[in-house]
């Protein structure tokens, strides 16, 4: 009896078929790889990392459009430009100046090539942002640590892109992978708070960030005074939510909490008073009533 | 000129022969297409890094593809004694230079329409904008680039013999000059003497390709370079090239064929 080839090829393919719907599940566990995040983790081991930073850097010269100091010019490197906007800090006159790295021209073959390169300072806007965002994707893919990824990426997508659902997901994912950090709970509030209008969570999730904070650094002294401006952002918010509530006893207290770490105490003392004024306004139309 | 046409005509003709061409585009398509495919949060109108990533394959697939179809001309001829008969013609060997040179640049210009046709496609359909001028510039002054590179990679062939070699010193010096070229003069001023004089002397020495990658202008949309600066920048790329293949036909007129 001779086969048709066609049938030895379907019965080969029937056969592979049913093998790999019973192997597939157990092979899952055959060995460590399957305990790899995803399939950079997997081709390049911790010197992701490296590629983590770098696709952090494109989003950041993404948000430049382009103007971007190379590694011969001269910067400040400490900290980057959409980090500092997701902390809502904003170039002053001086600063700009300082991201000027390109100079006066030192010769005219330099005076002549920057007629092809881009010379000038600038932020993406006007939903633009969302340029960076396959860069911080990636990143996030690179390296699961790199907590800045993650409170860039949501702070980008809920308060440029209008896109609070995709940003509650990348911190979610962040904090799957984090789970000990106050940074991504803090974005969070944030979201809840300003995107969601939800007091409640928002509150809870900052407490949680707070409680983070002292659990990280309750043994490490040196690293609480580095990074006491976090403190003072969690129990800042903390006090505006309480504020807009209505708990001004709740509100005075984390001003007063925040106030032991401000480099600006005067200024946090100025809203505890105006406080205070709001809630003295509250009572003496109580206390003035004739009996 | 109809010599150096016709010499031409038989180098373009061997780009559509060979598989170099045909392999680079079928892989920056490739690349590109998927690269545009992934769905970064729900948004599909995220399009700069899709232009970037195609850029980049352009610059490179057009730089291999030139200096693959120049380096292999010469010694070629060479190797298969078709030199003799084609030199007999009588063909000069200003003209034979100047006619490879001439095939090799309009093969690359060839090449460079198409990856470009293709960029504006895929870009054009994810972002609905088509800036054609700045397309236009960023071709020109890609093909004037590759002027030099070509006048460069010949020269290249008739000192060394091998294509191989030829191709990977070339690569090499223009890698090393599109990437550290326009900045050769911050590192001299942080050099002492005698080295910061031998890095401006190569400063001022060098072609300075890296004016003619335009990239960042067309992925970051910031429009238009001035067209006066498009002309004053090809007078620099032909007073390169004239340069280069004026050192070429030196060298050649004073070189055996004899393999």
């Amino acid at each position: 009896m001779k086969a048709s080839p066609y049938l030895v090829l379907a019965l080969v393919l029937t056969v592979c078929f049913t093998l790999a719907t019973g192997i597939e599940p157990h092979a899952a566990t055959w060995s460590n790889r399957s305990k790899s995040d995803n399939v950079f983790g997997m081709l390049f081991g911790d010197g992701r990392r490296l590629f983590a930073n770098q696709f952090f850097t494109m989003a950041d010269v993404y948000f430049h459009s382009g103007y971007y100091p190379s590694i011969f010019d001269l910067r400040d490197e400490s900290r980057k430009e959409i980090v500092a906007e997701s902390h809502g800090q904003t170039d002053s006159p001086e600063d700009e100046k300082k991201e000027d790295f390109l100079g006066q021209p030192k010769d005219w073959i330099d005076r002549f090539g920057r007629h092809f390169r881009i010379t000038e300072h600038t932020h993406l806007e006007h939903m633009n942002e969302r340029e960076i965002l396959p860069w911080l994707r990636l990143a996030a893919d690179m390296d699961p640590q790199k907590i800045e990824t993650y409170t860039v990426g949501s702070f980008f997508m809920r308060t440029h892109l209008n896109q609070p659902r995709e940003a509650e997901t990348f911190l979610r994912e962040g904090l799957r992978n984090n789970p000990n950090s106050y940074e991504i709970l803090f974005e969070l509030g944030r979201l809840y708070s300003e995107n969601y209008r939800d007091a409640d969570r928002a509150r809870n999730v900052w407490q949680l960030a707070l409680n983070r904070w002292y659990e990280r650094f309750k043994l490490d002294s040196e690293g609480a005074k580095d990074n006491k401006l976090d403190f003072e952002e969690i129990t800042i918010h903390l006090a505006r939510l309480e504020n807009d509530a209505g708990n001004y006893e709740e509100a005075i207290r984390w001003f007063q909490g925040a106030q032991k770490v401000s480099p600006d105490p005067g200024a946090l003392q100025k809203q505890i008073d105006e406080i205070k004024k709001k809630m003295a306004a509250k009572t003496a139309p109580t206390n003035s009533q004739p009996h | 000129m109809n010599t150096i046409w016709a010499l031409a005509g038989v180098v373009i003709k061997e780009l559509y022969r060979r598989k170099d061409f045909y392999v680079l585009f079928v892989l920056t398509a490739l690349i590109t297409i998927a690269a545009g495919m992934v769905n970064f949060f729900h948004d599909p109108k995220i399009v700069r890094y899709v232009k970037d990533i195609c850029m980049l394959l352009i610059w490179v697939s057009a730089l291999v593809i030139a200096l693959i179809t120049t380096a292999r001309q010469i010694p070629a001829e060479r190797e298969s004694r078709t030199i003799f008969p084609l030199l007999a013609k009588p063909v000069t060997r200003w003209q034979f230079i100047l006619g490879k040179f001439l095939g090799c640049w309009l093969a690359s210009g060839i090449a460079l329409l198409v990856f470009y046709i293709f960029f504006a496609i895929i870009t054009g359909s994810r972002e609905q904008n088509w800036p054609w001028l700045t397309y236009l510039q960023a071709i020109w002054l890609q093909w004037a680039m590759l002027a030099m590179v070509i006048a460069l990679a010949l020269l290249g062939s008739i000192i060394s013999a091998a294509p191989s070699s030829t191709t990977t010193i070339c690569f090499i010096a223009i890698a090393g000059i599109l990437l550290v070229g326009g900045h050769l003069n911050t590192v001299a001023l942080n050099q002492s003497q005698p080295l910061q004089t031998i890095f401006y002397t190569i400063y001022f020495l060098i072609p300075h390709l890296e004016w003619f990658d335009i990239r960042d202008r067309v992925v970051y949309d910031w429009g238009l370079v001035s067209w006066l600066d498009c002309v004053l920048a090809t007078l620099y790329a032909a007073a390169y090239t004239g340069l280069f293949l004026l050192l070429t036909w030196i060298g050649f007129r004073r070189k055996s064929l004899n393999t």
